[in-house]
C-alpha cells in the first residue's frame, strides 16, 4: 500500500514538472523568435497567463458529450505518453512507469490523442473543424510511417521493446548514442519528428490564416484550457521520447532540459526557413524520402543482426 | 411556371417565418454572469484577462488598416499579450474599426453574440463615436453605442498606432478595476439593443440571439 501511494505522489510530481517545463519551453521559444524578428515579444510566462484567462472565462458553449471528450482524450494521450517514458533515467521520482513493450504503446498513445480530437471536432459541427481534422489525420498517418520504421530499426538494433532498456544501452558517452550507432534510423526518426510536432512547415491542420485554427475552432473557455494544457504536456512528452530514443536519454534534470530544448530548436529552425506545406505535398514527401531511409535502416538491422 | 415560382417563394417565406420555431437553433436568451465573489481570485482573474487580450480577426472597416502595423517590430503589441484569434469563440476583444455599414452590422452582431463572457468592444475611429466622415450616409450607423456596448472609444481618422496602444492601456485599466462588464450590460438591456438593431436591419433572417 505504501509503495502505491509513493508511486502516485511521484507520478503527480513528475507530471507537474513536465507541465511547467512545456509551458516555459513554449514561452521562451516565442520570446526567442520575437527577438529574431527584432521585437521585444511577450513575457516568457505568457502561456500561464493565457491558460489562466481561459479558465477565468465565465460562460462556455458546449456541443455535446463528444465535444467535451475530445480534449479529454487528447490530454489522456499526452499524459499516457509521458507516464510510459523515463524522463530522467536513473532518477527515483522521474523514472515513470516503463515496462517491456511500451515502445508500441507509445505509438498508440500518440495517434489516440489525434483520433479523440477528431471525434470532438466532428461533433462541434463547424465545417472548418472537419476540414482541419481531415488534413490532420492524413498528415499524422503519413508521418507515422517513417516513425514506425525508425522504431522497428531501433528495436531490432537493441533487441528490446522497452524504452528504459534502450536508454540503458545508450549510456557511456556520446559514442553509444543511437545517433552514432544507427544514423539512418535517427535521420528517419527526426524527419518524422518534424511532422509529429505539427509545427511549421507541417502545421496545415491548424493553419491560422486559411481555416480558423482548424479542429479547435469551436473550443472556448475551459475546453480551450484543456487543449492548452495538453499542448505543453504533449509537446514535452514527445521531446523526451525522441531524446530517449536517439540521443542517449538524460541522467539529470539539467541534461534533460538542455537536450530537449536543442531538439525543439531544430524544429523551430526548420519552421522559420520553410513555408507551410500543403497536405498532398507533405504526405507525398513523408512517403518518399523518410520512408526510404527508414526501410534502409530496417534492412541493415534485419540483415546485420 | 408562375405557380412553380410561387411554390418555391412560398417555401422560402415559410422557412424564414418559422426560423424561430425550428429546432435548429437554441431559443434561450442569455443570462448575466457575475464575476467571482472572492476578492483575491477576482483580482487575479482580472489581471489575467487584462494581460492576455485576444482580438477577433474581423476588420470591419477602413480602420482595420491600422491594426497590422501594431504587430510589426516598431510598435509590437505582442509584448502586452495581445494576439489575434480568428474565431469569435476564442476571442475576447472585438475592435469595430471605422465606419460600420448596416450589412456589416448584421455580421458583427452575429460574431459578437458568439463570443464568451467577459468580452470587450473597442470603437476605433470617429465613425463609431458620432458617424465621423460618413455621418450623413444612408448606409452606415452613426452611434455604435445603440447597437453594442462599447468599453473604450479611440477617436481619430485614423488614430495612429500610439493612440491605439493608449486605448489598449485604458481598456486594461478598466478590466483590472472590474469596470468592463459590457457582456452583462448587453444581456441586461437586451430588449433595447435588439429593438435598435431590428429597426435598422431590415432583412433580419438570423435567430433572436446568435449562440
Amino acid at each position: 500500500m505504501d509503495g502505491i501511494v509513493l508511486k502516485v505522489v511521484y507520478a503527480i510530481l513528475s507530471l507537474l514538472l513536465i507541465f511547467n517545463y512545456g509551458m516555459l519551453v513554449i514561452g521562451v521559444t516565442a520570446k526567442i523568435v520575437a527577438r529574431a524578428h527584432g521585437r521585444i515579444g511577450p513575457p516568457f510566462y505568457q502561456p500561464y497567463i493565457d491558460l489562466l484567462k481561459s479558465i477565468s472565462m465565465r460562460t462556455s458553449v458546449h456541443h455535446g458529450v463528444m465535444f467535451w471528450l475530445g480534449p479529454v482524450f487528447r490530454l489522456t494521450g499526452g499524459i499516457g505518453l509521458y507516464m510510459l517514458i523515463p524522463a530522467v533515467y536513473g532518477s527515483e521520482w522521474l523514472q515513470n512507469f516503463s515496462f517491456s513493450g511500451d515502445l508500441i504503446l507509445v505509438i498508440y498513445f500518440i495517434f489516440f490523442g489525434m483520433l479523440g480530437m477528431a471525434l470532438g471536432a466532428g461533433e462541434s459541427g463547424h465545417p472548418f473543424s472537419a476540414m482541419g481534422i481531415m488534413r490532420g489525420l492524413a498528415h499524422t498517418t503519413a508521418s507515422e510511417v517513417p516513425f514506425a520504421l525508425a522504431i522497428i530499426a531501433v528495436a531490432a538494433q537493441y533487441h528490446t521493446l522497452s524504452i528504459s532498456d534502450i536508454v540503458a544501452a545508450q549510456q557511456g558517452g556520446i559514442g553509444h548514442w543511437t545517433l552514432m550507432t544507427n544514423p539512418l534510423a535517427t535521420l528517419a526518426g527526426m524527419l518524422a519528428y518534424l511532422g509529429m510536432m505539427m509545427h511549421s512547415p507541417f502545421d496545415l491542420h491548424m493553419a491560422p490564416q486559411e481555416i480558423p485554427v482548424g479542429p479547435v475552432t469551436e473550443y472556448n473557455s475551459s475546453y480551450l484550457a484543456l487543449m492548452q494544457s495538453n499542448r505543453s504536456i504533449f509537446a514535452s512528452a514527445k521531446l523526451i521520447l525522441f531524446m530517449n530514443l536517439f540521443f542517449g536519454g538524460a541522467t539529470s534534470i539539467p541534461e534533460m532540459v538542455v537536450k530537449t530544448f536543442l531538439i525543439f530548436f531544430f524544429c523551430v529552425f526548420v519552421g522559420v526557413v520553410f513555408p507551410r506545406f500543403r497536405v498532398e505535398q507533405s504526405v507525398r514527401w513523408f512517403l518518399k524520402l523518410p520512408t526510404m531511409i527508414g526501410v534502409l535502416a530496417v534492412f541493415i538491422y534485419a540483415v546485420h543482426g | 411556371m408562375d405557380k412553380e415560382k410561387d411554390g418555391v417563394l412560398a417555401t422560402i417565406e415559410e422557412a424564414r417565418k418559422s426560423f424561430n420555431e425550428q429546432d435548429y437553433y437554441c431559443q434561450e436568451l442569455p443570462k448575466t454572469v457575475q464575476p467571482v465573489a472572492n476578492k483575491i481570485v477576482r483580482g487575479f482573474y482580472n489581471w489575467a484577462q487584462a494581460n492576455s487580450l485576444w482580438i477577433l480577426g474581423f476588420g470591419t472597416g477602413c480602420g482595420s488598416i491600422e491594426l497590422p502595423p501594431l504587430f510589426t517590430p516598431r510598435y509590437d503589441v505582442a509584448r502586452f499579450g495581445i494576439f489575434p484569434r480568428p474565431t469569435p469563440r476564442q476571442a475576447g476583444v472585438f475592435i469595430i474599426s471605422g465606419y460600420l455599414s448596416v450589412k456589416t452590422l448584421k455580421r458583427v452582431i452575429r460574431s459578437y453574440e458568439q463570443m464568451q463572457n467577459p468580452k470587450f468592444v473597442l470603437g476605433l475611429g470617429s465613425c463609431t463615436v458620432n458617424g465621423g466622415m460618413y455621418f450623413d450616409s444612408y448606409n452606415t450607423i452613426n452611434r455604435l453605442d445603440y447597437y453594442l456596448p462599447v468599453d473604450v472609444y479611440i477617436a481619430g481618422c485614423m488614430p495612429r498606432p500610439e493612440a491605439l496602444m493608449k486605448g489598449f492601456e485604458t481598456l486594461k485599466e478598466q478590466i483590472r478595476a472590474g469596470k468592463a462588464e459590457g457582456a452583462n450590460h448587453y444581456v441586461e438591456n437586451l430588449e433595447w439593443y435588439k429593438a435598435n438593431q431590428k429597426q435598422i436591419i431590415k432583412d433580419w433572417d438570423m435567430p433572436e440571439y446568435n449562440w
